[in-house]
């Protein structure tokens, strides 16, 4: 198969964001919790906005997620990404509100439906700066 | 509780309005479109320059996005001379009228009288014939690009900007509270409508809901013609100490009150509620500040960047029931300029061109002044609420033409 994508988006990895984009080596959606109050930091930031903690650390969570809200996008805002890609919003249920804007994908578009379960699903990107594992969400058969 | 006394609006006036020429890509110097519309502003409020002693801009310099600002604070300071005491610019603050809220504090703290207050844009020309998609980040050449700060969460999964965030929005609506694309196509063609009147509107000619149709998908459920449409062009306004605007050449345009308020992320996707903004929490604290209730309302200009937009702003300034802005547009009677709310009668961003937040304030300033010409609201509009930005970044105003 040609790759009909040469341009790739990927994040500048930092002493506080490699957790995340590099769970995926592990298999695992990783965020930062705070250790005294159990809240989830997203994106990471070095102290907790609930008590003022500085012992965060990064923890898996299980990975799923459902169906927030998503956009069927037919713009070629970027050369190589190939149209139409779904952009989702997908919400974590290990908090309210903790969400991440990714891709849906494995899923024909007339069976998108707001609210439908997810799980993660990574693509791995080898880069000299060190490799990233984007998190992005496909259909949870498991799960209604 | 604040006194009346204590509002910084309670003590302004819009005492001058300006803008440049406007178009689709005029090709001119943007500072001179700037330096067009703040001289016409001080004119209009029948002072000289050298009665300015504020100047407040959004966002002030920057080099990126292309077009995104046509002139600094510092470099219109410098071409007009202006001696002031109090000037100030940016671009993290409450939408675009952000800096207009900053002029009503800075008289309000009594550091200046007549504030210059502008807006200025080149970006129809800065794109070219590439269009919005020419400042895309990719450049066109492969290989891989990197992404800091917010962007990381955003660019990798090709969610290249704002059509994108608010089309994530604008779904969510529509799946809660049965929102149809028939509705959202009611803010395109009314603005449309609208601009049919204004002679210095870009896109004129009548559009039907088929043409509506017709236009492309940008990303769902927003199509082509629910996006705004990039244009030159520069808008000013003089705001004055109340008590001097009284004596100026034109009947002053009040600031009734304004809200800058944030209560929630300053995020495109942790929100609370995605089919609510932080418009809602500006909103609020506006209403907090007048006696005035959303039934006063005779016209409203809103942010139309997007269409959807527009619909948020609505439910957020209690214009219509939370969830029911669908319902309120819909068929286009109630918003029409004939309507019970006439909305953006000068054509708004998606038709008139995208001069940023500033043109709703600068139409709504014309209407109330009786100065719109064929787009006119036949009864006089008395009271005007303004919005502009969307997002995390909001703010609005209640005009008046009683102190």
């Amino acid at each position: 198969m040609t790759e009909p994508s040469t341009l790739v988006v990927l994040p500048v990895l930092t002493e506080r964001n490699r957790h995340f984009w590099q769970g995926g080596a592990q298999g695992h959606l990783t965020f930062l919790r705070c250790q005294t109050c159990g809240y989830y930091l997203h994106p990471p930031i070095p102290v907790c906005p609930v008590d003022q903690s500085k012992d965060l650390k990064p923890e898996a969570v299980s990975g799923r997620a459902t169906l927030a809200s998503y956009s069927v996008n037919h713009h070629p805002w970027l050369p190589g990404f190939e149209l139409p890609y779904v952009v989702a919003l997908v919400e974590i249920p290990e908090q309210p509100a903790l969400r991440l804007t990714t891709n849906l994908v494995n899923c024909p578009l007339d069976e998108i439906e707001i609210g439908m379960a997810l799980r993660v699903v990574f693509r791995h990107f080898e880069d000299p700066g060190g490799d990233v594992w984007l998190p992005l969400f496909e259909p949870d058969g498991d799960r209604p | 509780m604040t006194t009346r006394d204590g509002l910084a609006e309670k003590h302004c006036a819009v005492s001058g309005i300006g803008q440049s020429d406007v178009g689709r890509r005029l090709g001119r110097d943007p500072l001179e479109l700037t330096l067009d519309a703040c001289y016409a502003a001080v004119a209009d409020a029948g002072l000289t320059p050298a009665d300015i002693d504020g100047l407040s801009t959004y966002p002030g310099g920057m080099a990126v996005p292309k077009g995104f600002t046509g002139a600094s604070a510092y470099e219109t300071l410098d071409a007009m001379r202006l001696e002031v005491n109090w000037f100030d610019s940016g671009v993290e603050t409450s939408g675009q009228l952000g800096s207009v809220m900053k002029a009503c504090m800075a008289i309000g703290a009594g550091m200046a009288d007549h504030v210059l207050c502008f807006r200025s844009v080149w970006e129809g020309s800065a794109q070219g014939a590439g269009g919005r998609a020419s400042l895309g980040p990719g450049g066109g050449q492969g290989g891989t690009i990197y992404a800091g700060d917010f962007q990381q969460w955003m660019l990798p999964f090709g969610s290249a900007g704002a059509p994108i965030w608010v089309a994530l929005f604008a779904q969510a609506h529509m799946q809660r509270y049965g929102t149809t694309p028939e509705q959202l196509a009611q803010i395109a063609l009314n603005a449309r409508r609208n601009a049919g009147l204004n002679p210095k509107a870009i896109y004129r000619d009548p559009m039907t809901l088929e043409d509506y149709f017709n236009s492309r998908m940008i990303t769902t459920p927003l199509r082509l013609f629910d996006c705004d449409v990039p244009c030159d062009g520069a808008t000013a306004f003089v705001v004055s100490r109340r008590a001097l605007a009284e004596d100026l050449a034109k009947p002053p345009v009040y600031i009734e009150a304004m809200g800058a308020a944030l209560h929630d992320r300053p995020s495109w996707d942790q929100l609370r509620d995605l089919t609510r903004t932080v418009g809602a929490d500006a909103a609020a604290q506006m209403w907090s500040r007048t006696t005035l209730t959303p039934a006063d309302v005779d016209i409203a200009e809103i942010y139309d960047g997007f269409s959807y937009l527009t619909m948020l702003w609505l439910e957020a300034l209690g214009l219509c029931g939370t969830g029911e802005s669908g319902a309120f547009v819909e068929g286009g009677t109630r918003i029409a300029l004939d309507g019970s709310l006439p909305l953006n009668t000068a054509g708004g961003q998606l038709s008139a061109g995208r001069l940023h937040g500033y043109g709703f304030f600068h139409e709504a300033c014309v209407q109330l002044r009786g100065e719109g010409g064929a787009r006119q609201v036949a009864t006089r509009p008395k009271v005007a609420a303004v919005a502009a930005g969307g997002g995390n970044t909001c703010g609005c105003f209640l005009l008046s033409t009683e102190a």
